[in-house]
């Protein structure tokens, strides 16, 4: 390539159209088989983005993109990640040289070393040769860099079990639950606490992961005593242990929940 | 027609030597695969490209259904998602996208570093591609907020405890970005559609714009 004043470029703006009609190629420097970009070369470019789209669209039917549940910051029980692009970073700051009193260490000094570096290897790096193993603290260095990040991301992924955390948080119309408002002060719910209903169905009577809600059921007052004494499906018998009294209170309290859930639908 | 058109603009503003500049140029031999199939190293730039336009134009339409508030902004994407026609296939390609484009900008910095293209007279070119990879990591980092779910929610609440425990700046970092010393609400969610749809794109068209001039003012690098 031509220096200074007189650099004279491919398709220069400074040469008008009619005094040229085609400008003089300048590839002295790597002679060989070149191609005129437009149309030639766009062409084969066009058909590689072609079939690249082809590949990338078939990804996105047959992976739809995630979406989980509503955020709910109340939820402690959930497992923060990034996206996976970040989890060498995320991983990086759980050792022990990388975090509470060293989190500047992990945080901002090897990352910024390592894209600092990243930034600066033109001036990091000045010599003439261009080959990889010709500079080999160079290329040493990234391909400890990629090692590095590899096994990082690795890590924190291996230990994450991505299908349970996908199906503990669906996603669900929000208003698909219908607010309910418990009379604690109901004698039922006091019969509700003392027997272990509370344990499986809930303080909200909404359900858990070992029994349904209790709203938007099927049953009248009499099933619901017949079922809180001698169980239903993985419900077992014998859970209720007050007197008739009792029974008949909580089987009220319950039906009269489910009467609420059923208007305010 | 249309080279009456063209004729009539080049009459007034003389766009060929514009034309010229963007598209007349030989592409030489060790960069085409056609030659020498190795070369297909060359492509992953213009993959990136490719798929930050497709980002570009996915994320366009999702702005025409998404509301970025916390109350509607899940429910606009669960309606986008289930109920409008192809609206699955457009965010799923603005999702895959942003891992995709990620991929093919480390392939391509990787190209570069192993090839030594950053050398003179290329320095200034690479420092601007780093920005450019910066600049795409802070866009997946906005974007992944935006749906509103849990995986967003407390993901960013983790990125913003980072934020506040870097020294001096932490604090105001935070702030910054959270619109809110401490609560991770409205605010955060606004700022984050913000920074995600108007700073970083502007950030990004006029790094590439460099990016891409001075690829046309310096040429490809030479063979190894």
């Amino acid at each position: 390539m031509k220096r200074g004043k007189g650099m004279k470029f491919v398709g220069d703006s400074r040469i008008t159209a009619d005094k040229q009609k085609f400008i003089p190629k300048d590839y002295s420097e790597y002679p060989g088989r070149t191609e005129a970009f437009w149309p030639n070369f766009l062409l084969k470019e066009w058909l590689v983005g072609a079939v690249f789209l082809v590949g990338f669209l078939c990804l996105t039917i047959a992976h739809p993109a995630p979406l989980e549940k509503m955020a709910d910051p109340t939820d402690t029980s959930y497992l923060p990640l990034p996206d996976w692009y970040f989890l060498f970073l995320y991983q990086l700051l759980k050792y022990k040289f990388a975090s509470a009193e060293f989190f500047v260490l992990g945080a901002i000094v090897i990352p910024g070393l390592a894209f600092g570096g990243l930034f600066l290897a033109p001036f990091l790096d000045r010599g003439k040769e261009r080959r990889p193993h010709k500079r080999p603290i160079t290329t040493g260095l990234m391909l400890l860099a990629f090692a590095a990040v590899f096994w990082l991301t690795y890590e924190a992924s291996a230990h994450v079990d991505w299908e349970e955390k996908a199906e503990a948080n669906q996603p669900v119309w929000p208003d698909d639950q219908p607010s309910i408002e418990i009379d604690e002060a109901d004698p039922g719910f006091a019969v509700y606490e003392a027997n272990s209903c509370i344990d499986c169905h809930g303080g909200d009577l909404a359900g858990g992961a070992a029994a349904p809600p209790l709203f938007g059921m099927d049953h009248d007052v009499e099933e619901i005593k017949d079922i809180a004494v001698n169980g239903i499906g993985t419900m077992p018998a014998g859970q209720f242990e007050g007197s008739d009294e009792e029974l008949q209170q909580l089987a009220e309290f319950i039906a009269s929940v489910n009467e609420q859930a059923a208007e305010e639908e | 027609m249309l080279q009456k058109i063209y004729d009539w603009i080049d009459d007034r503003v003389d766009i060929t030597p514009l034309w010229r500049d963007i598209a007349d140029h030989e592409v030489p031999e060790h960069v085409n695969p056609a030659y020498h199939f190795s070369a297909f190293v060359y492509c992953f730039g213009g993959l990136t490209f490719f798929v930050t336009v497709i980002q570009i134009l996915s994320g366009m339409f999702l702005t025409m259904y998404y509301v970025p508030d916390i109350e509607n902004a899940w429910r606009s994407v669960y309606y986008l998602q289930t109920e409008v026609a192809h609206g699955q296939i457009v965010r799923g390609m603005h999702h895959w996208g942003a891992s995709v484009v990620i991929v093919m900008l480390f392939l391509h910095t990787l190209r570069v570093f192993f090839q030594g293209a950053y050398k003179k007279p290329r320095e200034l070119n690479w420092m601007v591609g780093v920005l450019i990879f910066f600049v795409m990591l802070a866009l997946g980092l906005t974007g992944y907020l935006l749906p509103w779910d849990n995986k967003a929610y407390f993901a960013t609440v983790v990125t913003l405890e980072i934020a506040e425990g870097v020294p001096f700046i932490g604090e105001m970092a935070k702030t910054l970005l959270n619109g809110d010393p401490s609560i991770v609400g409205a605010q955060t969610l606004a700022r984050f559609f913000a920074i995600h749809v108007f700073f970083l794109p502007a950030a990004l068209f006029v790094l590439m714009a460099i990016h891409f001039i001075m690829i046309r003012k310096q040429g490809i690098s030479g063979p190894l």
